[in-house]
């Protein structure tokens, strides 16, 4: 089977969910290949390839350099006819939801979000997805021919065994109606894990009193490399940022490792993080309702508590 | 301004998800159907855009009757009229299908709904509408501010967000902090009862996929408490169990 890989950019570097893309269309395709807007360096490129994926096609031209959705789905509508590709396969975010969808009209395919493992091809095309925020999975059969799959972040292991990929430079034909929302400006954290796509997440919630006892959540997530994150009244109160917002009405998570640092575990804030592998909770309260979810809990003042476990890890790993 | 918001008839958030029939039907005993947080959201910020602008709003829900409440819910929030296609919501194609189909024919200025629903959470059908009647679609939109035929967006993206600007009409999927979400006072509550509510048949009932069964995540082993003063102990669960170190 030919599948073809929409893949997002972090800067210059492929983000590590569309490479959990590649790999897991490299678990079941004959041939991956993958498309890749923007400029990329040559090891960028090259990831590509070890996660799994024979062929890259790279869009350099400055029109596709900024996301957007609509230029992009046509893009993409038109390398599957191209390729003759019979599944596309690209990580959920943001962007990858509108463009999905978008896709799929165009092409009259079947698409089917936040899959969790590998189609099901000994009899139609089955594949499990995610639902009711993580509580449930749904089995979902595909009909239409071509199939779109979009896949939840930190499911699939990103393989290490890939060759050097075949590079292409493409140019995609381009239609000004595609070109109607305009992009001001965009502001993002640089340098630092991003939240949906990291391995291990710390979070706070008002257990920490302020956003001025942050620092201690922020020296546990570095010594775990880890992305933070926080409550939803935490980012009510403007306390951090919205991205940093962990729940049912915020950024869903699916990391090894949650850790939950006075959080009390309202279900909402639960409905967020319980896809998580492990979840490790600290709270002062032994009757919060999150170490019924949890896997580890320690019960005890987060002032006292986090700094110990920061040091402990710290010095685990020398 | 003509407003179409589109909600969903979801289980309330705290609801405990469960399967009867073989696994092949959501179990409905006990649990309570509210407007899905993200379109009560989109809602929220039609209300506030009407106040600011004049014009109308019309709510629309994919749904078999026992989605009335949460429809005269919305009219109670604020919705002007209101729009249910008799049918079971079967896949978001579906979905997408009945809503362009409306539109179509209506000449909405804008069209609002939430980021995603919170049963399936695909959020694909403001992408779909957007391809089906060929206008731009934005999501996850954080602002919405209208000027004239102009509209200023601030969109999420992983790690911050974007400032977008585009011409009316385009399809937004909403979430949080749009707007804060508004509860129906009792005048809203007993003016809802005599706004319209018309019933349409399904436009089109083709899918294109099908949940053949559910199934539930395998439960918790049970929590392992660490004594605080033990710390060493949680660090060697999280190397040699967990494998996160």
């Amino acid at each position: 089977m030919k599948v073809l890989v929409f893949l997002e950019l972090d800067e210059e570097n492929i983000r590590k969910s569309s490479l959990e893309a590649v790999s897991y269309a490299a678990n079941f395709a004959s041939q991956v290949t993958a498309l890749v807007f923007g400029s990329t360096s040559l090891e960028g490129l090259n990831s590509i390839g070890i996660a799994g994926a024979n062929k890259v096609l790279q869009v350099t031209n400055d029109r596709f350099k900024q996301p957007n959705i609509m230029a992009f789905s046509s893009a993409i509508a038109e390398v599957v006819a191209l390729e003759n590709a019979e599944t596309l396969v690209l990580a959920k975010s943001s962007t990858g939801d509108s463009v999905a969808a978008r896709v799929s009209i165009k092409l009259g395919a079947s698409l089917v979000s936040n899959v969790t493992e590998v189609p099901d091809v000994s009899e139609g095309f089955k594949v499990k997805r995610s639902i009711y925020t993580g509580k449930a999975f749904a089995i979902t059969e595909l009909s239409a021919s071509l199939k779109i799959l979009s896949i939840r972040k930190n499911t699939v292991p990103i393989k290490t065994d890939g060759a050097t990929p075949e590079i292409v430079i493409f140019t995609p034909q381009m239609d000004e109606a595609d070109f109607v929302v305009k992009v001001l400006s965009s502001e993002k954290i640089t340098g630092q894990i991003l939240l949906p796509e990291a391995d291990i997440v710390v979070s706070g919630g008002r257990g920490l009193k302020g956003p001025e006892n942050w620092g201690m959540i922020e020296d546990l997530a570095k010594a775990l490399s880890a992305a933070t994150g926080c409550s939803k009244p935490v980012s009510d109160m403007d306390w951090r940022p919205h991205h940093e917002h962990v729940g049912q009405t915020g950024i869903k998570v699916s990391p090894s490792l949650y850790v939950a640092v006075g959080i009390s575990g309202a279900i909402q804030h639960l409905a967020g993080v319980n896809s998580s592998k492990y979840i490790l909770v600290i709270n002062k309260d032994p009757e919060a309702p999150f170490f019924k979810a949890a896997d580890y809990g320690i019960v005890g003042d987060a002032f006292d508590v986090v700094p110990k476990l920061t040091a402990a890890i710290n010095a685990a790993k020398v | 301004m003509k407003i179409l918001v589109c909600i969903t008839h979801v289980p309330d958030t705290t609801s405990k998800i469960s399967f009867i029939e073989q696994n092949t039907k959501f179990d409905q005993n006990g649990v309570q159907f509210i407007i899905g947080p993200y379109d009560d959201y989109a809602l929220a910020r039609a209300v506030e855009l009407k106040e600011q602008l004049g014009g109308t709003i019309t709510a629309l829900n994919v749904g078999t009757s026992e989605t009335e409440p949460t429809i005269r819910k919305a009219l109670a929030i604020g919705a002007d009229d209101a729009i249910r296609i008799d049918a079971e919501p079967t896949d978001a194609f579906f979905v997408a299908n009945q809503i362009a189909h409306i539109a179509r024919t209506n000449a909405y200025d804008l069209i609002l709904m939430g980021r995603e629903s919170i049963d399936f959470n695909g959020g694909q059908v403001h992408g779909m509408v957007g391809a089906l009647l060929g206008m731009p679609s934005i999501s996850p939109v954080m602002t919405l501010d209208i000027d004239g035929n102009i509209a200023k967006i601030s969109r999420e993206i992983e790690g911050g967000k974007e400032l977008l600007e585009v011409a009316l009409p385009f399809v937004a999927g909403c979430q949080e902090p749009i707007a804060e979400w508004k509860i129906p006072n009792m005048r809203g509550i007993m003016s809802a009862r005599s706004k319209p509510l018309v019933i349409v048949a399904p436009f089109s009932d083709l899918v294109r996929t099908t949940v053949n069964h559910f199934e539930l995540p395998p439960a918790k082993s049970g929590i392992k408490m660490i004594d605080a003063e033990h710390i060493g102990e949680l660090v060697d669960l999280l190397r040699n169990e967990a494998k996160v170190l």
